[in-house]
């Protein structure tokens, strides 16, 4: 008989909110090898988990688990490198308490087992031992699989089919591979390095990666097949939206993807050691309640500011982002406004925006997404002072290689259509997943349409058939 | 060199080349700590593999540009990026261009040139000692008319005079392109608007990744907000808020100071080292 697991979970030792709103350093510090060990031995190591089903990419999680409670963490890293080439970066940003943590059965009555930790936890000591797991390959099959994006999606399906036998070639319109994961989440959720780390570990399995190369300019994705035998788009979201308000294009706007870019990719919170430069705002609004608007309201609280606010239509409990994310913007002294909606901005007489007006949101019957629907309020006007505002709510899909692909289906709007349980598109050959098929998501969920995408790959490769 | 502060640089580039039509840029970076620096494709011969981009030193990342030889390299290139120009037969074009504009107006004036329409070529220049590449325009131009503002060379005044006597002696004008600074291509949509003459012009706003990624280059053109990454570079010079681009682009200017101070420092300081 096992012994009855602690009710709460082991806590993850972070940096102290007043010191961390001042660097970008990581915020929490991981587990140390005891820490690890006594919270896997909470895991009551189900006979039918129901863990794994939450898990986008199946990760088989009793087992590293069971592997890290008897110490034998070698063998926990190569269990998960099995079925996931990204360990270090999803259990730094997977949403868990809505995937495997929140089908843990301990979470019914206590705290559910912190996989996510652990995930991590092993992740990282296997990156600082002098060898790193190497992944089984198939032999050669002599079949070539390009890639379009070296974005959550595009590295699982490369790790994939490099895994099964193919040769394979990433391409990144950037200067820099990782996507989302390089550009858009800031170095104090997830360090350059890991990201860095892990896009090492898939190009020593053999893949080929190339970056300033945007495919649908310098080259189309039917010329790809003249050198590839099957193609996988994961060009992710790209353009920014905004609401098309008033006083949007002030200066002192920024849509969340270029701020995140500024500061992440070029490096403009190093500015003037980086050439880069980046509007440094004292008073600053966040639009939006998702991870990115977090990311942005604690970015811009560390390049300065006095006050970051989050100002989001609906309530708390409607806030789309990670709970951690949540808890940290709470901890580090972030402003929430809920169920307030920017209106209009005013600008100053050289354009840069000053003053946000904004309508008082109360909450209706839910809507499509089951949330509450926001209803503006009559006559319910105010203003908030600002010197910076950060629009973050979503991206529609990347139109250059739908657009310059004739015959690829898309949607109306304008992402790829592609079968959800094969990643097929419209055209044979051509395979899509992650946020260019379904809009703004999260990284695991790319990831998911990713290993989806390329078993169906290799099928296709291997009979043809479409 | 092809003036005073003004650089023309061939770059391997041999995908970009085989892919670039006139109207299209390029992003570059210089080295790891460099910002991306949009560039507009100046020339291309595919059968070389070869790009040419030009520019002018007035920031420190175009002034660091400048201070590479024949043979070193550039750490990214990113291209073709944008849409190309629109290349038919309109009848009557007038190509206007300014400053470092002219270089970037070399190959739509061919293009068009070699598309059937007439081209008649206004180049302004602050003074006789600028004026750029006039052979190699006048080459590729039916007409060219050079002006500077103090009258030291060719007609005095500024472009947009040269380009109302070309309309109002009767020349039956189909389309006019203009590219160079903001102001001169606001002045000639102005002018030309009245006579209701279509006016393409060439937009420059800050830019990030350049392909659509981000919103840095956001304009407004007829009340809409477009990339000019991606819906651009090129514009309907009647619908474009000038002003608008004009404040945008002086968003960073005191960190682009702040840049270009340190960078002047740093090198006066090798150079005391060196001597």
């Amino acid at each position: 008989m096992m012994p009855k697991p602690s009710p709460k979970r082991i806590p993850m030792r972070a940096q102290k909110p007043e010191k961390r709103r001042y660097n970008f350093d990581e915020v929490p510090f991981g587990y140390s090898p005891e820490e690890a060990m006594a919270e896997a031995q909470r895991c009551l190591q189900c006979k039918k988990p129901s863990c794994i089903k939450g898990c986008p990419v199946e990760v088989d999680i009793p087992g590293f688990i069971g592997k890290i409670a008897e110490g034998d963490f070698w063998e926990a890293a190569k269990i998960m490198k099995r079925t996931n080439v990204l360990p270090a970066i999803c259990g730094r940003v997977c949403p868990q308490e809505i995937q495997c943590e929140g089908s843990c059965v301990l979470g019914r009555k206590m705290e559910p087992v912190g996989i996510g930790n652990l995930e991590r936890f092993i992740a990282d000591w296997e990156a600082e031992q002098a060898e790193c797991v190497k992944c089984e390959k198939r032999p050669p099959t002599g079949k070539k699989v390009a890639v379009v994006g070296a974005g959550p999606a595009g590295l699982t399906v490369a790790g994939d089919c490099i895994k099964l036998g193919h040769q394979v070639t990433v391409f990144e319109a950037l200067h820099k591979p990782g996507g989302v994961l390089a550009y858009g989440i800031p170095e104090f959720r997830l360090p350059k390095a890991i990201v860095q780390r892990e896009v090492d570990f898939i190009r020593s399995m053999g893949v080929k990666l190339v970056t300033d190369e945007v495919i649908g300019k310098s080259r189309s994705i039917e010329e790809l097949f003249s050198e590839f035998d099957a193609v996988f788009i994961g060009t992710g979201a790209g353009r920014p939206w905004f609401m098309g308000i008033p006083g949007e294009n002030s200066l002192g706007v920024y849509s969340a993807n270029e701020y995140l870019t500024r500061s992440n990719l070029m490096k403009a919170y190093l500015f003037p050691k980086y050439d880069t430069p980046i509007v440094k705002g004292k008073h600053v609004a966040v639009i939006g309640g998702g991870n990115v608007a977090m990311d942005s309201a604690r970015t811009a609280l560390r390049l300065g500011a006095k006050e970051s606010m989050i100002v989001y239509r609906r309530s708390r409990k409607e806030l789309p982002a990670r709970a951690a994310e949540i808890h940290h913007a709470e901890e580090e002294g972030i402003v929430f406004n809920f169920l307030t909606l920017p209106k209009r901005y005013v600008a100053d007489k050289d354009g840069w925006v000053r003053e946000m007006e904004c309508l008082r949101m109360r909450l209706g019957e839910p809507d499509a997404s089951g949330r509450r629907r926001p209803i503006p309020i009559e006559g319910s006007e105010f203003r908030i002072p600002v010197d910076m505002v950060i629009v973050a709510i979503g991206n529609s899909p990347n139109p250059l290689i739908p657009g310059s692909t004739p015959g690829l289906e898309t949607g109306k709007h304008g992402n790829i259509v592609a079968d959800p349980k094969t990643g097929r598109t419209s055209k044979k050959g051509i395979f899509a997943g992650g946020d260019i098929v379904t809009g703004t998501a999260t990284v695991i969920l790319a990831m998911g349409a990713g290993r989806i995408a390329a078993n169906s790959i290799d099928e296709y490769l291997k009979t043809g058939e479409w | 060199m092809l003036g005073p502060g003004i650089k023309r640089f061939e770059l391997d580039a041999r995908d970009i080349a085989r892919k670039a039509l006139p109207g299209q840029f390029v992003v570059l970076r210089i080295r790891e700590e460099g910002e991306r620096i949009p560039l507009t494709i100046a020339d291309t011969r595919p059968d070389d593999g070869v790009i040419a981009i030009v520019f002018q030193e007035v920031g420190k990342s175009t002034k660091l540009l400048g201070t590479l030889e024949k043979g070193d390299s550039i750490l990214d290139v990113i291209g073709p990026l944008g849409n190309p120009s629109e290349i038919e037969k309109f009848g009557t074009v007038v190509c206007v261009a300014g400053g470092v504009g002219t270089p970037e107006i070399l190959p739509l004036a061919r293009a068009l040139t070699q598309a059937g329409n007439k081209v008649i070529t206004i180049l302004g220049f602050r003074n006789k000692d600028l004026i750029l590449m006039e052979p190699e325009m006048k080459a590729v131009s039916s007409e060219l008319i050079v002006t500077t503002d103090d009258g030291s060379n060719g007609t005095k005044g500024f472009v947009t005079d040269a380009l109302k006597q070309v309309i109002e002696r009767g020349t039956k004008v189909d389309r006019v392109i203009a590219v160079g600074p903001v102001i001169m291509m606001k002045m000639v949509s102005k002018l030309t608007e009245p006579h209701a003459i279509p006016t393409i012009v060439s937009l420059n706003p800050i830019m990030l990744d350049g392909t659509g990624m981000c919103g840095a280059c956001r304009v407004n053109v007829g009340g809409e907000t477009k990339l000019a990454c991606v819906d651009g570079p090129e514009f309907d010079g009647h619908k474009v808020d000038f002003d608008l681009l004009m404040q945008r682009l002086k968003i960073y200017l005191p960190q682009e100071k702040e840049s270009l101070e340190l960078f002047k420092k740093t090198c006066e300081h090798q150079g005391e080292n060196d001597a």
